[in-house]
């Protein structure tokens, strides 16, 4: 490790440059941050899970270094890449299917409701 | 490999001063690549959508009429939610970036700086000038978000800046720029190599290199030519120069310069003179400034080439400005919208490059395809982002002999 920085620390620094608010509620935007720095790491988690399932396939055994050292072929390349486009349009389904909702927008269901119940 | 997936991180040339990135490391970068590509691609057209269903009418009924500059709509679609949530999404994407960059660099600096140290020693490619000041369009703020800019430092004479540009542009660019991340400098090369087959600059400047992603694509393809690569960030031009050196291209120096003053260089010094993606990151006062340099020191029958993102003209509909105008008030670049809304013809005649001189083409990224589909596959404009770019050029013309 690097001597006299502590880069976790300094990691995170803050560029300079006033940051926009998105929100009205600063702490929706504090909230949004958290929550993609988790949606991050689990991304993150389910590759290295893939990458301990491969590993064990492959060789029956596996150790850290293994793990840290391992580079997908094409083939595990575009499996792990379909893997994380998916996870991606799971965490992300909301805004997509709001999109949607602007493209083909729906009447309130009340609408229906009455429409049905008369 | 499907031209829907970006290929994951662990594909980029593993040149001696890249950072090394550990598993986990890797697989964030992976996850931001996909996300970037999801808000652009999937999320992207919501904007347009949310633009003409509701912000579009509510305008005309307030104002009866038409947006008439890209900051009206900029004013309005702030307010709307989809975008807020799309602009906050794509701001954290960015900061988690430089998060993950940072922290893999920062971890390994005492390799990368002695390894660093050890490339130029014996290079002789890094030549720093510490008494170069840093311009205020440079320090004013963090240029898209990298904290400390390009010529920022955690300690004294180390690489973490230009460590941190080269490890993550991957993840924001979607993968789109090659193994080396040098897809725009390859382009230019390409471009070059069709329009003039035979031409062989001796001399070549590129202005404002940074690490040098575009400036040594050039200097490997023309292996007889000397090419000067000059920025004001010491710090990004000794990783740089390393970065050149661990790559054996040894026909390119990294030197610690303005653009605005090249007076170390004499009139008509250099056959071809290069920005890549750096116009954009001066100023008003400066840019007239430093193609007049630029002009001065590029040889009769030379060539002068700008490669940036279209500019905003008048036939551009104005929500693609807006679209396009995102990194200036939401990823420090704050000259963006400017530069961009200039016609740059006009700019480049005031700096003394004819307009019959002129010329404007496209270029797409040039890469491993076999590897790196990203790049044909931009069909989703990512605008400010997409690996396709437009040059602007002229060359120069050869003095014409005097009549008799």
């Amino acid at each position: 490790m690097t001597e006299g920085i502590d880069w976790i620390a300094r990691a995170g620094a803050k560029p300079k440059g006033r940051r926009p608010a998105f929100f009205d509620d600063p702490a929706v935007d504090r909230l949004l941050s958290l929550t993609m720095a988790v949606v991050g790491e689990v991304s993150v988690l389910r590759e290295r899970l893939d990458t301990v399932e491969r590993l064990l396939d492959a060789k029956g055994t596996i150790s850290r270094a293994d793990i840290e050292a391992y580079a997908p072929d094409r083939t595990a390349g575009e499996e792990r890449g379909e893997m994380t486009r998916a996870y991606i349009a799971r965490v992300m389904r909301g805004f997509q299917q709001e999109v949607e909702a602007l493209e083909n927008p729906d009447p309130p269901i009340m609408d229906w409701v009455e429409k049905f119940s008369k | 490999m499907s031209a829907e997936l970006p290929p994951p991180y662990t594909a980029l040339t593993k040149h001696p001063m890249l950072a090394r990135t550990n598993h986990d490391e890797s697989a964030r970068f992976n996850f931001l690549t996909h996300l970037n590509r999801y808000l652009s691609g999937t999320l992207g057209p919501g904007n347009k959508l949310a633009y003409e269903r509701r912000v579009l009418p509510a305008f005309r009924e307030e104002h009866g009429r038409d947006p008439e500059h890209r900051y009206e709509i900029r004013d309005w679609m702030n307010e709307d939610p989809f975008h807020r949530m799309w602009s906050a999404l794509k701001r954290n994407s960015m900061e988690m970036r430089q998060q993950n960059g940072r922290s893999t660099v920062l971890r390994q600096l005492d390799e990368l700086d002695a390894q660093a140290r050890q490339f130029n020693e014996h290079s002789g490619q890094l030549e720093l000038d510490p008494k170069i000041e840093q311009p205020i369009y440079q320090t004013a703020v963090d240029i898209h978000c990298q904290p400390g800019g390009y010529h920022g430092e955690e300690r004294p004479g180390d690489v973490s800046a230009g460590a941190n540009y080269d490890v993550g542009i991957f993840a924001t660019t979607g993968g789109a720029l090659g193994g080396l991340n040098d897809g725009g400098g390859q382009a230019v090369v390409a471009w070059a190599k069709k329009e003039r087959p035979d031409w062989q600059p001796r001399r070549i400047l590129d202005v404002g290199c940074t690490v040098g992603h575009n400036a040594v694509p050039i200097a490997a393809a023309y292996p007889e030519a000397e090419v000067i690569a000059i920025d004001t960030a010491g710090p990004s031009l000794r990783y740089g120069a390393a970065r050149a050196a661990g790559l054996g291209v040894k026909n390119i120096k990294f030197v610690q310069a303005s653009g605005e003053d090249l007076s170390r260089y004499p009139d008509g010094h250099f056959d071809w003179v290069q920005t890549t993606m750096f116009l954009h990151e001066l100023s008003a006062e400066s840019m007239p400034r430093l193609l007049a340099e630029c002009n001065r020191v590029l040889a009769p029958g030379g060539l002068i080439l700008h490669v940036e993102q279209p500019q905003y003209s008048p036939e551009m509909p104005l929500f693609e400005q807006f679209m396009r105008d995102w990194d200036a008030f939401n990823n420090n670049e704050p000259f963006w919208s400017a530069m961009h809304g200039k016609d740059l013809k006009d700019v480049m005649a005031g700096a003394g490059f004819a307009k019959a001189d002129q010329f404007v083409v496209g270029v797409r990224a040039v890469v491993d395809r076999s590897i790196f589909p990203a790049a044909e596959s931009e069909e989703q404009e990512d605008y400010g982002r997409a690996a396709v770019w437009n040059a602007y050029g002229a060359w120069k013309p050869v003095a014409k002999e005097m009549a008799a």
